[in-house]
């Protein structure tokens, strides 16, 4: 097995956190990247923390034990920091993208970070200025795929709406605010 | 040999879109916890209108699975899907359906049994029905979720086998995971399993039958006599059709997959998911020196004994790894019959048994690379200090 990245989705029930991650596989299954894309299952309450992985290689994957040590972590929702420990197995050259109004150095006071790469973007905002409602995984997509440069851009806004117009298919409403939230939101999330 | 662009689908939405393709007479099920979604989907193709299934939605899995019966005795091909207490509810006519030889084709997805209340990944529930007379059939992944349920129907079906196939992914780490795949198109599907037609049915009033009779002293035994014949004939039908699969389509399928297996000295034996795990520690270990491998068996029943035992005489040590416990304390239920199996072999590796994961319970490269450590200490001659351990658990 070649070189495997491991992304760890901070939420809570909801948010869309799953989707996210579900979204990302998705976008990559025709870039010739392997993945996988899963959620970890508890009690499901709307509000309650949870937790959503990918893992991509440019080899097969096989492995199907948990994620335990991401190299970037996603967080939806500022209120879970410093309530789940959301850098947990986080290496020190690992990549932290918050959903905040809020500055990356300000948030990595906060956390008392040392080390990690720091990025935020306010993904309510987007979304509600787009979507219509505060769902920001759409938006923390579109942070995700700039900071690491998983895909090209065009690859994401083309594969995303490919994705979403099957998933909302009922609902096409919808498709063009969460590919403006992509949009937006790769322009605007930036780090220290 | 198709070539096709990868799709990504979770487990549950692999098996959906088989019984899609496959587009059966009949689906009865009950779609609600612990079901998992694949009848959920199943039920949206066929409000789209893109099946020609006759949709049976009832109050229980036992009436499910009796709904199955009654439909696949009138001739149908007929499909479900349950997990978990739904199939045990299912137990009492998942032995009706075999005991009359119906070829229903059954979606599992492994997940514990209650109590405690779980609905995580073991294989528990499809355990408990390994007597009822059904071809059990284990997936790794998503795409091999996918396979198996398209040649589960060539398998049931067949003359010379005439058995219920129940195709099993692991509960959320397949079910619920998301991987690329292969598709066929559906023509290629419907040209593989090809149309079916019963030997008898219910609603042919010119050859009346009876099904579920009553059976005493006089015949009851023979006709179990015969479903462990059907079972027996099964394991030539399942290599023919895994490899006519394999020509058609590109990926063989047979009773195990050995991986490094030729040349090792040391192996695991398991079922399931688990087993893409176990490749990266084997990948490690044989970086590292050690001679390694895994055999992951496919085949729950009918239990290839005979073929097991020839892949696996070489080996110096073997630990079987159960994701269930039959809590009979000499352990699960695959080491039994894998000892067994190798039994009469002139000589015979040294074994050790391994219940792991259960209720979900996860299991790691770093897990199984100490279990190949402390197959090592054995094969060099170590005492085997317990047969039976329990992995990870808190005691």
């Amino acid at each position: 097995m070649g070189k495997l990245l491991e992304i760890r989705w901070h939420g809570r029930g909801g948010q869309g956190a799953k989707t996210g991650a579900l979204l990302l596989g998705e976008v990559l299954v025709n870039t010739g990247k392997f993945m996988q894309a899963f959620p970890d299952y508890g009690p499901e309450r709307m509000g309650a923390p949870m937790r959503a992985y990918n893992r991509i290689s440019d080899e097969p994957i096989t492995l199907h034990s948990g994620v335990t040590n991401p190299e970037v972590v996603v967080v939806l929702d500022a209120t879970l920091l410093g309530k789940v420990d959301v850098t947990a197995g986080l290496p020190e050259d690992g990549v932290l993208i918050v959903n905040t109004p809020q500055e990356p150095g300000e948030i990595r006071k906060q956390l008392g970070l040392s080390g990690r790469k720091l990025f935020t973007i306010d993904a309510n905002k987007i979304s509600q200025e787009t979507i219509g409602r505060a769902i920001p995984n759409t938006p923390m997509l579109g942070a995700l795929v700039k900071v690491t440069g998983l895909v090209e851009y065009e690859h994401l806004i083309t594969d995303a709406r490919k994705t979403l117009t099957k998933k909302f298919q009922h609902k096409p409403e919808v498709i063009d605010g969460n590919i403006k939230a992509i949009e937006r939101a790769y322009q605007e999330v930036h780090g220290e | 040999m198709s070539t096709k662009e990868l799709v990504a689908r979770t487990g549950n939405e692999a098996m959906a879109e088989a019984m899609r393709q496959i587009n059966p007479d009949v689906v009865a099920a009950y779609p609600i916890t612990p079901a998992t979604e694949i009848v959920q989907l199943f039920s949206s193709f066929v409000a789209d209108g893109l099946v020609d299934t006759e949709f049976v939605t009832v109050e229980s899995e036992h009436s499910a699975m009796s709904a199955c019966v009654g439909a696949s005795a009138a001739g149908a091909r007929v499909m479900t899907g349950t997990s978990s207490q739904g199939l045990i509810l299912m137990a009492e006519i998942l032995y009706i359906a075999a005991g009359v030889r119906c070829p229903i084709i059954l979606a599992e997805v492994n997940r514990a049994l209650s109590s405690p209340i779980n609905i995580h990944c073991d294989h528990s529930d499809t355990m408990s029905v390994r007597d009822s007379g059904w071809i059990q059939i284990f997936s790794e992944n998503s795409q091999e979720a996918y396979d198996n349920m398209i040649q589960a129907v060539r398998i049931g079906e067949h003359m010379d086998v005439r058995l219920p196939v129940m195709v099993t992914t692991d509960g959320f780490i397949i079910s619920h995971g998301l991987e690329a795949i292969s598709m066929l198109e559906d023509k290629e599907v419907q040209d593989f399993i090809g149309p079916y037609k019963a030997a008898y049915s219910l609603l042919d009033v010119g050859k009346p039958i009876t099904v579920g009779a009553l059976d005493f002293t006089d015949f009851y035994f023979e006709h179990r006599r015969q479903t462990a014949q059907a079972m027996e004939n099964g394991k030539k039908v399942i290599l023919e059709v895994g490899r006519e699969f394999g020509e058609k389509f590109g990926r063989s399928y047979g009773f195990f997959e050995g991986y490094k297996l030729e040349d090792a000295e040391i192996a695991l034996v398991m079922l399931g998911s688990t087993a893409g795990t176990a490749r990266v520690a084997v990948d490690k270990l044989r970086e590292a020196g050690v001679k390694c491998g895994l055999l992951k068996l496919r085949v729950f029943r009918p239990f290839p004994a005979v073929e097991l035992a020839e892949a696996l005489k070489h080996l110096k040590a073997i630990a079987v790894m159960d994701r269930s416990d039959s809590l009979s304390t000499a352990g699960g239920p695959l080491f039994t019959e894998v000892r067994s199996a190798l039994y009469d072999l002139p000589s015979r590796p040294a074994m050790v048994n391994y219940i792991y994961g259960l209720g979900g319970r996860d299991i790691t490269v770093a897990d199984l690379e100490g279990i190949y450590q402390e197959l090592q200490r054995i094969s060099g001659g170590g005492q085997i200090q317990k047969t039976l351990q329990y992995l990870g658990v808190r005691e």
